[in-house]
């Protein structure tokens, strides 16, 4: 079984202007999406409310997140507290906030109150979460009128900000690791071309993302991180290619060598993209809520790329001005390097 | 062209052999127990195994068995529910001497427990329990260092015969004033012999007040913060054990916090108290009038003394009840061995105004015994009669008794300890009992075990069905070759698994995503082998050269890819925070396992499969 002719032959170099200029309108958007709309940043990053209800009946959890919706509470997180009574809810302020604003008319004390609780920023974390209990309870209780809140307390948002910066840090790391390797191992358009398409689909991925309005968790930062290795896999097997067939070609012209690199790798690049989202794609529908957007993510970064692959990386690879001198091996300073096809 | 050398099949074997023993636990599921430890001074026997099971008899709680497994009796229960009615029968029954812990109980077989293979540990997310985060007040560290700073620098004065120096915290640090410019040189210049771990520069001057800035220098800043996380999480540890947790993990996380993972817990609350417990320390003289023994067994206490026991033993001291000095003077407590003689030794240091107090107690008392008595105070709820009574529970131990040797004030050392550990604990103690770093809960979080069930359950069907799924893809594809690539992958899962099973890498819900991510990535490398030994039957090679240039060819590119990978993979570890660590823990070692079977392993299997045969065609 094949799912590509042998003798395909597009002319994917062809298109490189077009795919460029568009690239670059993505990743714009992205940003703008990104900075703009902004990430739904989940509790994991940025601290809220959890409030401990407890039913005199046994409730069901999709019965407490619908009497939450119903009451303009979104995005809170219901979970079972190991009994059919006792659930934990987690929210955070501003959605308590945007409930209540939905839920009523605006409340003209709040505004006054606001400057004296500025003054005392314990006091006011304290009365904020008691404010937002009673919100929460006002929505379960509409429809059950057993239900009480055990307790409630604030739970800052410190984490978050280390996390933010740890995930800097560790970016930057995969961008210099992986630029030092391929500089060493091919050379220096090659580190520059790799590294222009991971920040390219790290940013179209989130943006899309973006777009969904889920929330932004912990495992989605996991996610997005794992699209840069697999986009890096899929770059490093067609520019293993490119410098294969420059190595063996003897004209070397560089528009057709990346045509067919990208030509002859085609098959391997929708195999593996189409056995990994089977993989991935499980999580997503199985996996359960947890794991949903880990699943959700790296099928989006699959896809975005694979198609950058094709339309970005070689491209860039084109306009630096890749060359079969630059590639040959240097036999004298790298014995290793000759014996290589 | 594709035979091996034996070792080659030897490895391969070894490898199958390894991945099959030390996966096979994780199938055996574990059972719900109850874990009974003693407190010290008791211990477990068969008697008490007798007294447990007597228990469980009259209150008709059905169990499947009871053995004492080392120093902790086991009691092996059907199921959850049970396994909460046993604990709460065995609590009440047992009291406070001993401790009965929720726990999930191991039924791998012994043959395999004796080569050491166990099933992975359990992560809170697939277990249920609470994790808490804890912040440690840096802040109010560094003000009490201040505070205590500034009454040293004016007893340093007062000592160096600086007339009228005062000093104070400021927002900057501390602010000393003396009274003149030499004053003020002269202060700076003691300053900076006797306390060398203080900053002093020149601040403003008015008609007679010359001030000096004073801060705490930021090595000495980051020696007290180490030092503030490391004595938490010391006394954490003892207070968590009080909790009846079997497995629990305590950990520093970044600079200020700690992690503490407590399964099996259902209720937060109890564990907050503990945790809440706050501890103090005091000075005391021994009593030497009368006879401790006697007074336990029923003897008179003198009015002034008060009977106390002994951490450890639980041997009974008398002290008296003046106080000499109290945790609010220590400064710091260190392990160090005695300079002089080498054994393991605590030296103590006290604030100036405490070290006046010792001098003044010292100098009247040389030879006689002081005791060390060390108060935890654990906020307790209760509920009496529908309402909730706050009380407090008070455990007042002896931590330690030594022998006055000399005159001392604010410095001294105590000796005579058996050893360095128990040096080392006696100064976490000291330290925790002069405890000034509050501790905050910034993050919590409960996970019920039906939940931690249910996600098991979501994360193994997602495990099967990705493999069920890439399997049959990857074989209507690839024939053959694709059938071959499968049985690799396979193995691939049987080797990380049991490498995790090895480095008891916690299980957690990430951790599985990183295995499915892995098994859907690794048949990449196969992918890339398939493809170019199609290519270079199309360029009209024989079978078997196209096989072998196959995997010639591939493997510059699998090298790559792989490596670019595993660079990201190591990036990922960089995170401090627990899940995504799993999570790319499992990547990393699944990028390097997917190497060996998808390569070596495939092509092994191929050779042995073709070896030898005259072929026409290949099923590719």
């Amino acid at each position: 079984m094949e799912l590509f002719k042998s003798e395909t032959n597009f002319d994917f170099m062809a298109w490189r202007k077009p795919s460029l200029v568009i690239s670059a309108i993505l990743c714009l958007l992205s940003l703008a999406i990104i900075f703009g709309r902004g990430l739904d940043y989940s509790m994991d990053f940025e601290g809220g409310v959890m409030i401990e209800v407890k039913y005199e009946k046994s409730a069901e959890i999709a019965d407490i997140r619908n009497a939450l919706e119903a009451g303009g509470l979104k995005s809170a997180v219901v979970q079972s507290l190991g009994t059919a009574t006792e659930y934990s809810i987690r929210i955070k302020p501003e959605d308590a906030h945007v409930g209540a604003a939905a839920a009523e008319a605006p409340k003209p004390e709040a505004d006054k109150a606001a400057p004296a609780e500025a003054a005392k920023p314990e006091s006011a974390g304290k009365t904020e979460t008691d404010k937002i209990a009673a919100e929460v309870l006002k929505a379960l209780k509409v429809s059950r009128a057993d239900a009480s809140i055990k307790r409630s307390d604030f739970v800052g948002s410190s984490v978050g900000e280390e996390l933010r910066e740890q995930g800097l840090v560790a970016v930057l790391f995969v961008i210099l690791g992986i630029m030092v390797y391929l500089w060493m191992r091919f050379e220096w358009r090659f580190a520059v071309a790799a590294v222009a398409s991971e920040i390219h689909d790290t940013l179209i991925t989130v943006g899309i993302f973006a777009l969904t309005a889920r929330e932004f968790d912990l495992p989605a930062l996991a996610a997005v991180l794992s699209v840069v290795g697999y986009s890096i896999n899929d770059k490093v097997v067609v520019f293993d290619r490119v410098r294969e067939i420059f190595r063996s070609s003897r004209k070397g012209e560089p528009y057709e060598i990346l045509n067919r690199s990208i030509n002859s790798t085609m098959s391997r690049t929708i195999m593996t993209g189409l056995t990994t989202s089977l993989a991935v794609g499980t999580l997503y529908f199985v996996g359960g809520p947890a794991l949903e957007n880990f699943g959700l993510i790296m099928l989006i970064g699959i896809a975005v790329g694979t198609l950058s692959s094709i339309f970005f990386a070689n491209p860039i690879l084109l306009w630096l001005g890749v060359s079969k001198q630059d590639l040959m091996p240097r036999s004298k300073e790298d014995p290793e390097l000759a014996r290589r096809p | 062209m594709n035979e091996f050398p034996r070792w080659k099949y030897a490895l391969v074997v070894l490898a199958l052999v390894f991945g099959f023993l030390y996966a096979l636990p994780n199938l055996f599921p574990k059972e719900p127990s109850v874990q009974i430890s003693a407190n010290r001074g008791f211990t477990i026997d068969t008697a008490l195994k007798e007294k447990a099971q007597g228990m469980l008899e009259t209150d008709k709680v059905p169990f499947k068995s009871i053995d004492i497994d080392g120093d902790r009796l086991v009691i092996r229960l059907a199921n959850t529910d049970v396994q909460t009615k046993a604990s709460d029968v065995l609590r009440v029954g047992l009291g406070s001497n001993y401790v009965v812990a929720l726990n999930l109980a191991s039924t791998v077989p012994h043959w395999l427990a004796a080569i050491r293979a166990n099933s992975m540990p359990l992560g809170l997310d697939l277990q249920g329990g609470v994790h808490f985060l804890m912040e440690v007040d840096q802040k109010s560290v560094l003000e009490k260092q201040e505070q205590h700073y500034a009454s040293e620098i004016v007893s340093l004065a007062k000592d160096k015969k600086i007339p009228r120096v005062t000093a104070n915290r400021g927002t900057q640090g501390i602010i000393a004033t003396a009274r003149s410019a030499a004053d003020r040189d002269r202060l700076a210049s003691e300053i900076g012999v006797s306390m060398p771990e203080l900053r002093v520069s020149n601040g403003n001057t008015s008609d007679d007040a010359y001030t000096l800035m004073v801060r705490v220098s930021d090595e000495k800043v980051r020696e007290l913060a180490t030092n503030t996380i490391k004595q938490n999480l010391g006394t954490l540890r003892n207070r968590v054990n009080e909790l009846g947790v079997a497995e629990p993990i305590i950990a520093q996380q970044g600079d200020s916090r700690i992690v503490l993972e407590l399964p099996g817990l259902q209720d937060p609350a109890q564990a907050k108290k503990i945790i809440g417990a706050t501890a103090t320390l005091e000075y005391r003289a021994v009593d030497e009038s009368s006879n401790a023994l006697d007074a336990l067994n029923g003897g008179a206490v003198p009015p002034d003394s008060k009977l106390y026991t002994r951490r450890g033993d639980g041997s009974p001291v008398l002290l008296k009840k003046k106080l000499i000095v109290s945790g609010a003077d220590l400064v710091s407590a260190a392990a160090l061995p005695d300079p002089q003689s080498g054994t393991p030794a605590v030296s103590i240091k006290l604030s100036a105004k405490g070290g006046q107090k010792m001098l003044d107690f010292t100098m009247q008392n040389v030879g006689k015994p002081m005791g060390v008595v060390y108060t935890e105070t654990i906020p307790e709820v209760k509920i009496v009669d529908g309402k909730e009574v706050r009380t407090k529970r008070v455990k007042e131990e002896v931590i330690n008794v030594a022998t006055i040797q000399g005159v001392f004030g604010p410095q001294f050392q105590t000796t005579g300890l058996d050893s360095m550990k128990e040096a080392n604990e006696l100064a976490l103690l000291l330290n925790a009992g002069s405890l000034a770093a509050p501790v905050d809960i910034v993050e919590e979080r409960v996970i019920g075990p039906s939940l931690g069930q249910d996600n098991i359950k979501k994360g193994m069907h997602a495990v099967l069905i990705a493999v069920f799924l890439v399997v049959l893809f990857v074989g209507i594809y690839y024939k053959l070759f694709g059938l071959i690539a499968d049985v690799a992958l396979v193995l691939n899962l049987i080797l990380l698994v049991a490498i995790l099973s090895v480095f008891q890498a916690t299980l957690t819900l990430p951790g599985i995503a990183g295995i499915v991510l892995t098994l859907g990535m690794a048949i990449d490398a196969n992918v890339l082998i398939c493809e170019r030994i199609r290519e270079e039957l199309r360029n009209g090679s024989t079978p078997m050269a196209a096989i072998s240039r196959g995997y010639d060819k591939a493997w510059a590119t699998i090298l790559d890819a792989n490596v670019t990978h595993l660079i990201a993979a190591i990036g990922l570890m960089a995170f401090g925070s627990g899940p995504i660590k799993g999570f790319a823990i499992t990547l990393a070692i699944g990028i390097v396992t997917s190497m060996f079977t998808s390569v070596m392993v495939t092509h092994v299997l191929v050779g042995l499969i073709f070896g030898g045969r005259r072929l026409k065609t290949l099923s590719v």
